[in-house]
């Protein structure tokens, strides 16, 4: 009991865990749509490419979020374009965009007088979390998590079968649209916590994680956020007590509690799997031994 | 004459330099099954696309029931049966799931199913003998199962036009068996039917008309008429009928 109650004796550790705790929940909820549209290289892009946008907006005083959208949205175009009039192909397109915008990103850092430290952009400031940074995590949480869950319906099936949602009237590009402006989103609210660039393991291992563990979307929309969570807050509670990087801690705890599942899942776990398959053979010998 | 449930005029699609549509035409009544007969990229697709709206023709216009085919897609009246290739097999959805999607445009705006829904699904299931199967992950069905499923989905929806994309793919006899049954009862409740198939010994006893596409419609009449081996020459370049 001690244990756990002794860091939150600190201010900067109860906004820690909580900063962490509503991006957690939002990542992984968002996650399960990336995984199964196979956008994980999307949200990489995206979370990197907001940067100079996040930069500018705090420049002129601008919500960071706005900046951040307008990026996102600059980045996608300029994806799109380069795969489409070029002979470059999608993944390529992507890598180019991303790292340019990144790169753009801190050069304006650079030339921007600010006691903002890169790196608490690139790492995260898990624990230098102040009260205003944590009203804008809230609020954008909460928007991004209320949209989510309100057209939960709609985005899978833009996921399963955007051909589908066309012929009944609904409109697979701006489905997509929503889903790049809630990562465009998602990504400032895990910046703050993991920083730029582990927030992509916040939008791919939850999802990954709940896909391995249930052949039913709406557990994996459980299952996920339930996994981030517990993983991002003993995370905390790790690096406190082993006195190590708090944001990189809480993916590696992700990234370990994935490798476990991915070993011991009942149904899609490989050493389940292999059971199972040796189960049937033995089954098949005895029965053809008779 | 009444209005014909699709009536293409001279289409033509253009995807960068490759012509994929070449002033296509075709007209199809209400309560009519037909098949749709040519080989890869002969355009079987990208007509399908143009029919649902996806696709802007370069030139030429598509009608359903005489107005834009927009009218129809807002109306939820398209449905649409999808090539196997083109699905996600392992996406986490049990059968029901898939089915409950036909009725998403008829819903609000979150989607949230009603009583009615609920029990429309539940009858489109039945129809295709399926209801025992209702909560598998749709890619532990058999190939057939899965086809039956994605019928059943446009049933649900109460789609008077129903596009399927060679829907006897790697499908067992039972199933095309019930497949061609269910889509015999639909048509004579006034839906219109179109198949893209490579299926040709199935085409006669499914479809009451066929058409031979190569990027225009070289023929379009009875299914005996268009599957005489030398109209399929014509489209295929070879024998097909006996190549086994």
């Amino acid at each position: 009991m001690e244990f756990l109650l002794e860091p939150l004796t600190y201010d900067f550790m109860v906004r820690a865990l909580a900063t962490t705790a509503i991006a957690a929940v939002v990542c992984a909820v968002l996650s399960c749509w990336l995984v199964l549209i196979g956008w994980s290289l999307m949200g990489d892009a995206v979370s990197h490419a907001v940067l100079p946008g996040v930069v500018l907006a705090y420049v002129v005083g601008a919500p960071f979020a706005l900046g951040a959208l307008v990026f996102a949205l600059i980045a996608v175009t300029l994806i799109g374009v380069v795969r489409n009039t070029s002979r470059v192909k999608e993944d390529a397109a992507i890598g180019i965009v991303f790292t340019s915008l990144f790169a753009l990103g801190l050069v304006l850092i650079s030339v921007t007088p600010s006691q903002t430290d890169l790196n608490h952009i690139i790492f995260g400031n898990l624990l230098g979390v102040s009260v205003p940074d944590l009203i804008q995590v809230v609020v954008l949480g909460v928007v991004a998590f209320a949209i989510l869950i309100l057209k939960r319906r709609d985005l899978t099936l833009y996921a399963f079968d955007p051909t589908h949602a066309h012929a009944i009237g609904l409109s697979p590009r701006r489905l997509g649209a929503l889903l790049l402006g809630l990562l465009a989103l998602t990504s400032v609210v895990a910046l703050q916590t993991v920083g730029v660039v582990l927030v992509v393991a916040m939008l791919i291992i939850p999802g990954a994680t709940a896909y391995l563990l249930t052949d039913r979307f709406s557990r994996m929309l459980v299952i996920a956020p339930v996994i981030s969570v517990v993983c991002s807050v003993a995370g905390i509670y790790l690096s406190y007590y082993l006195d190590t990087a708090s944001g990189a801690m809480v993916v590696l705890t992700q990234g370990v509690v994935f490798g476990f599942v991915y070993l011991f899942s009942p149904r899609q776990g490989l050493i389940g799997t292999r059971l199972a398959k040796a189960r049937r053979k033995r089954a098949i010998a005895t029965a053809t031994a008779r | 004459m009444s209005t014909p449930a699709i009536a293409v005029e001279d289409v033509t699609v253009h995807y960068g330099d490759v012509l994929a549509l070449d002033k296509a035409s075709l007209t199809l009544n209400h309560s009519r099954i037909c098949g749709l007969v040519g080989m890869n990229g002969s355009g079987k697709s990208t007509l399908f696309k143009v029919i649902m709206g996806m696709v802007k023709p370069d030139s030429g216009r598509v009608l359903i029931n005489g107005q834009p085919p927009v009218k129809m897609r807002k109306d939820a009246g398209i449905g649409y049966v999808p090539q196997s290739e083109d699905v996600d097999w392992a996406f986490p959805l049990s059968v029901r799931d898939v089915v409950m999607m036909g009725r998403y445009g008829h819903l609000g705006f979150t989607r949230r199913p009603r009583k009615a829904d609920r029990d429309a699904v539940e009858h489109a299931l039945e129809r295709v003998e399926l209801s025992e199967y209702a909560d598998r992950q749709i890619g532990q069905l058999s190939g057939g199962q899965k086809k039956r499923a994605f019928v059943a989905r446009g049933i649900a929806q109460g789609a008077t036009m129903m596009l399927l994309d060679e829907p006897f793919a790697g499908v067992d006899k039972r199933s095309e068996a019930t497949i061609t049954r269910l889509l015999r009862e639909l048509a004579d409740n006034g839906a219109t039917i179109l198949i893209s198939t490579h299926d040709l010994h199935a085409l006669p006893q499914l479809c009451d008309e066929a058409v031979l596409l190569m990027r225009k419609v070289l023929m379009h009449g009875s299914p005996d008429t268009v599957l005489q081996p030398e109209n399929l020459a014509m489209a295929f370049g070879l024998d097909v009928m006996n190549r086994g």
